[in-house]
């Protein structure tokens, strides 16, 4: 017992090591990708294998952002939202109206009526977005990060505002997946180097103290940052990042429910939770450093 | 040759062979495919370990291979239940025999086929030997529901001081019936959806799809069929415990009949997902679990008093202290029982916890955070059984002095630990965000990978002795191969 004991009270500092103040603002290294986000891909129209066993599908041709919506791109918006009157700030956090859903009373269903809701919350150390009154800017060195903390309304007020929309499930599967059955946007197999996921060793991550961070959108490209090699990772439609760093949000409203889905797994998450066809859902006030979006549009 | 021929006949004829050789079986394939996933996937270990043994690993077919994963563990873990039962109850001897031959070819041949099938290359072969293996299993459960019966008159209670009829019939012995006999039916509340879904692949994991609102029968099947069988391993090792510690009295005689009301009532509300009733099914639910965890609860005050009387009985007017003491003396009789209080610190409580902040939690949470708990208070659940099993195996095999305290206390302590820390990470985002989690993230997998880690040492570190006790020629073996539990049963 006393062994025990002792034994105990050797691992103690190990485990008190763990208890190192957090640094969320600790320095993130800075890295020009190459990758424009303010580019679009076209999606052609035609059938696609959907889901984890392959159920054939169909979409109509649409287009779908490169990237996520990166931070400097949402800031630019909450300006322009913001002096066009479509946005409000109410206590620390900006907020704007959604017409709300149909209530079906379906068990578990929370109604989403009509009003105001939070798009992305001012006073949360995660928040990469700061607002001195009168100007959104964006914290130095995460200008081309994927914007998190923003809640689905917030993703689909951005959409809106722009005339796109969020993608379908099906859009953002296909943009993913291509025409074949491939489990991630690359391919079949998954590497520390093609995406960004939990323990997944990337520059920006450091386990013992703040964990897993984004990298900017368009990283996994198949460049070497400062010595860290990555992996060209698009998918076949070169669309970046449909895989890691941050969950998507996507634009279903589904009949009694009031969820909403998320698709791509993130920083925060295991391997397997990348692929393709993985679903992840929250009620749309939902924000998190780990849940981005990127914007769909019909075809030109 | 004969050296070989008498160490098969202890390993697959005695009662104590065979719940060695199922878990060892158990911890090799434990310490192989705990390699695949958490902390050691993290480390690179589980790519080592997939190119080591040559795994073919497809990813649209994790979630097949995991519930082939989780199935050839549970069957081994059935088979030591059964074990246990046609050991320690009296049973004709053609059953007996009957039974543990069909269930040990069942799960040997579940565990090999199916594990080869799902990891090693889709031999569909292998697919079909590993549902004979179940089905094997399946055939084992029917043998044993008869040799339960407990309405044959050999085996009535004569022994007042135990639960029984007015005419004699063993009450016990009908919770052991009740509780084989709605395992069998449950088994086909999976085994239905199984074969229709298809090849073992195209199937899910139910706690991905707990939110969607509309769900199809089978997938309600299966839902109920995994949450049903996983309460019958608890209330069969419930019954078990009770039997090897000679629970009885008065205490007995409220608990039999609750742990009957209780494992029927729990399964009809579980079928009951599968049907109409589906609306009400959880309140049936409840309505089943609490009778079933009141008799639990009898057993452990029964049997704590038992411990604290016999630990005290040379002291005239024990202090709280000395009854503590004497409570706690032995781990391998304290440990199992305390096992199942503290499961509901893990499980039971977390659960109920979870269901009344339901606002707060599930309908707000990713669905991610809920599929942490989902799985989280099940791996607790199960990992709980198998310490129960492993503290009644310590007194299996005549572990005394040191080791006793050195092996029970190891166990509790170490589980504990582990699950006190799979807890606090089901629940974290009561009270941590996501942005700061990752500190206490790597306490508590410092609390479960040494919990875990040591538990699993402990267990290699017993089998690497039963393993070289088989070597000697008048080893521990050669007295247990006649032994039956029935005659270890506490006085």
């Amino acid at each position: 017992m006393k062994r025990l004991i002792l034994t105990l009270l050797l691992l103690l500092p190990v485990i008190l090591s763990s208890c190192a103040p957090l640094d969320l603002n600790a320095p993130i290294p800075v890295f020009e990708t190459g990758v424009d986000p303010n580019t679009w891909v076209k999606i052609p129209a035609g059938e696609f294998f959907s889901g984890q066993y392959d159920e054939i599908q169909t979409t109509d041709a649409y287009e779908m952002m490169v990237t996520d919506v990166t931070t400097l791109q949402y800031a630019a918006f909450l300006n322009e939202a913001l002096a066009a009157g479509s946005i409000k700030i109410l206590e620390d956090q900006v907020t704007g109206y959604y017409p709300g859903d149909e209530f079906h009373g379906v068990k578990h269903e929370e109604r989403i009526d009509a009003g105001d809701y939070v798009f992305i919350p001012l006073n949360d150390p995660s928040q990469r977005i700061e607002f001195d009154g009168a100007q959104f800017t964006v914290q130095a060195g995460y200008e081309n990060h994927p914007m998190t903390m923003v809640s689905w309304f917030g993703a689909w007020g951005y959409c809106g505002f722009y005339g796109y929309r969020l993608p379908t499930e099906l859009e953002w599967e296909k943009a993913a997946r291509g025409t074949d059955n491939r489990p991630f946007p690359w391919g079949d197999e998954i590497l520390r180097e093609n995406a960004n996921f939990y323990a997944s060793r990337d520059p920006f991550e450091n386990m013992k103290t703040f964990g897993s961070r984004t990298s900017p959108v368009g990283f996994y490209n198949g460049n070497t940052y400062d010595g860290y090699v990555t992996l060209d990772s698009a998918s076949i439609y070169g669309l970046y990042d449909m895989a890691g760093n941050v969950w998507q949000w996507t634009g279903n409203v589904y009949e009694g429910m009031h969820l909403r889905f998320m698709r791509g797994g993130s920083k925060d998450t295991y391997d397997m939770d990348l692929r393709i066809w993985v679903r992840n859902n929250a009620t749309p006030t939902y924000f998190s450093p780990g849940v981005g979006f990127r914007c769909s549009r019909d075809n030109p | 040759m004969r050296f070989i021929k008498e160490r098969l006949i202890y390993l697959f004829t005695s009662t104590k062979g065979l719940i060695l050789v199922a878990i060892a079986m158990i911890a090799m394939e434990t310490a192989v495919w705990g390699m695949l996933s958490g902390p050691m996937a993290e480390m690179g270990v589980r790519e080592i370990v997939i190119r080591l043994f040559g795994m073919d690993m497809l990813q649209a077919e994790r979630e097949g291979r995991i519930i082939i994963l989780y199935h050839s563990i549970a069957m081994a873990v059935v088979a030591i239940e059964t074990y246990m039962i046609t050991s320690i109850l009296k049973m004709k001897p053609y059953y007996k025999v009957t039974i543990n031959a069909l269930i040990t070819v069942g799960y040997i041949v579940t565990m090999i086929f199916g594990m080869g099938f799902a990891y090693f290359g889709h031999n569909w072969a292998f697919h079909g030997v590993y549902i004979f293996g179940l089905s094997i299993i399946f055939l084992a459960g029917v043998v044993l529901v008869i040799a339960l019966w407990p309405w044959n008159k050999e085996y009535y209670q004569t022994d007042k001081t135990y639960a029984r009829t007015k005419k004699g019939v063993d009450i016990e012995r009908v919770a052991f019936f009740a509780t084989g006999l709605t395992t069998l039916i449950s088994a086909l509340f999976g085994a239905v959806p199984g074969s229709f879904l298809g090849n073992g692949f195209q199937i899910f994991l139910a706690e991905n799809i707990i939110r969607f609102p509309e769900k199809t029968t089978m997938q309600y099947s299966i839902i109920g069929h995994l949450h049903i069988m996983l309460a019958l391993i608890a209330i069969m090792i419930t019954l078990i415990i009770g039997r090897w510690l000679n629970f009885k009295g008065i205490l007995h005689k409220i608990a039999m009949p609750l742990m009957i009301l209780g494992t029927i009532v729990l399964n009809l509300g579980v079928w009951g997902v599968a049907t109409p009733l589906e609306p009400i099914a959880h309140q049936i639910i409840y309505t089943g679990a609490t009778p079933s965890m009141v008799a639990a609860l009898l057993l452990l005050i029964w049997s704590w008093a038992k411990l604290i009387r016999e630990g005290t009985a040379l002291i005239e007017k024990p202090k709280f202290g000395q009854k503590v003491a004497a409570l706690v003396r032995d781990p391998l009789k304290f440990g199992p029982t305390w096992q199942m209080l503290y499961m509901n610190f893990t499980t039971s409580f977390l659960g109920i916890f979870m269901a009344i902040r339901l606002d707060e939690i599930f309908r707000v949470w990713p669905a991610r955070e809920e599929r942490i708990e989902l799985t989280g208070h099940w791996h607790a659940l199960s990992a709980i059984i198998a310490t129960i099993i492993l503290l009644y195996y310590g007194d299996i095999i005549g572990l005394k002095g040191k080791i006793r305290q050195l092996y029970g206390w190891g166990i509790i302590f170490f589980s504990d630990l582990a699950l006190a820390g799979v807890t606090i990470f089901e629940m974290k985002r009561l009270f941590i965000s996501e942005a700061e989690q990752q500190p206490l993230v790597n306490i508590l997998m410092y609390a479960i990978d040494i919990g875990l880690g040591s538990l699993l040492i402990l267990l290699a570190i017993v089998m690497v002795w039963r393993l070289s006790d088989l070597f000697k020629k008048k080893g521990r073996w050669t007295e247990e191969k006649d032994q039956e539990l029935t005659s270890e049963v506490a006085k």
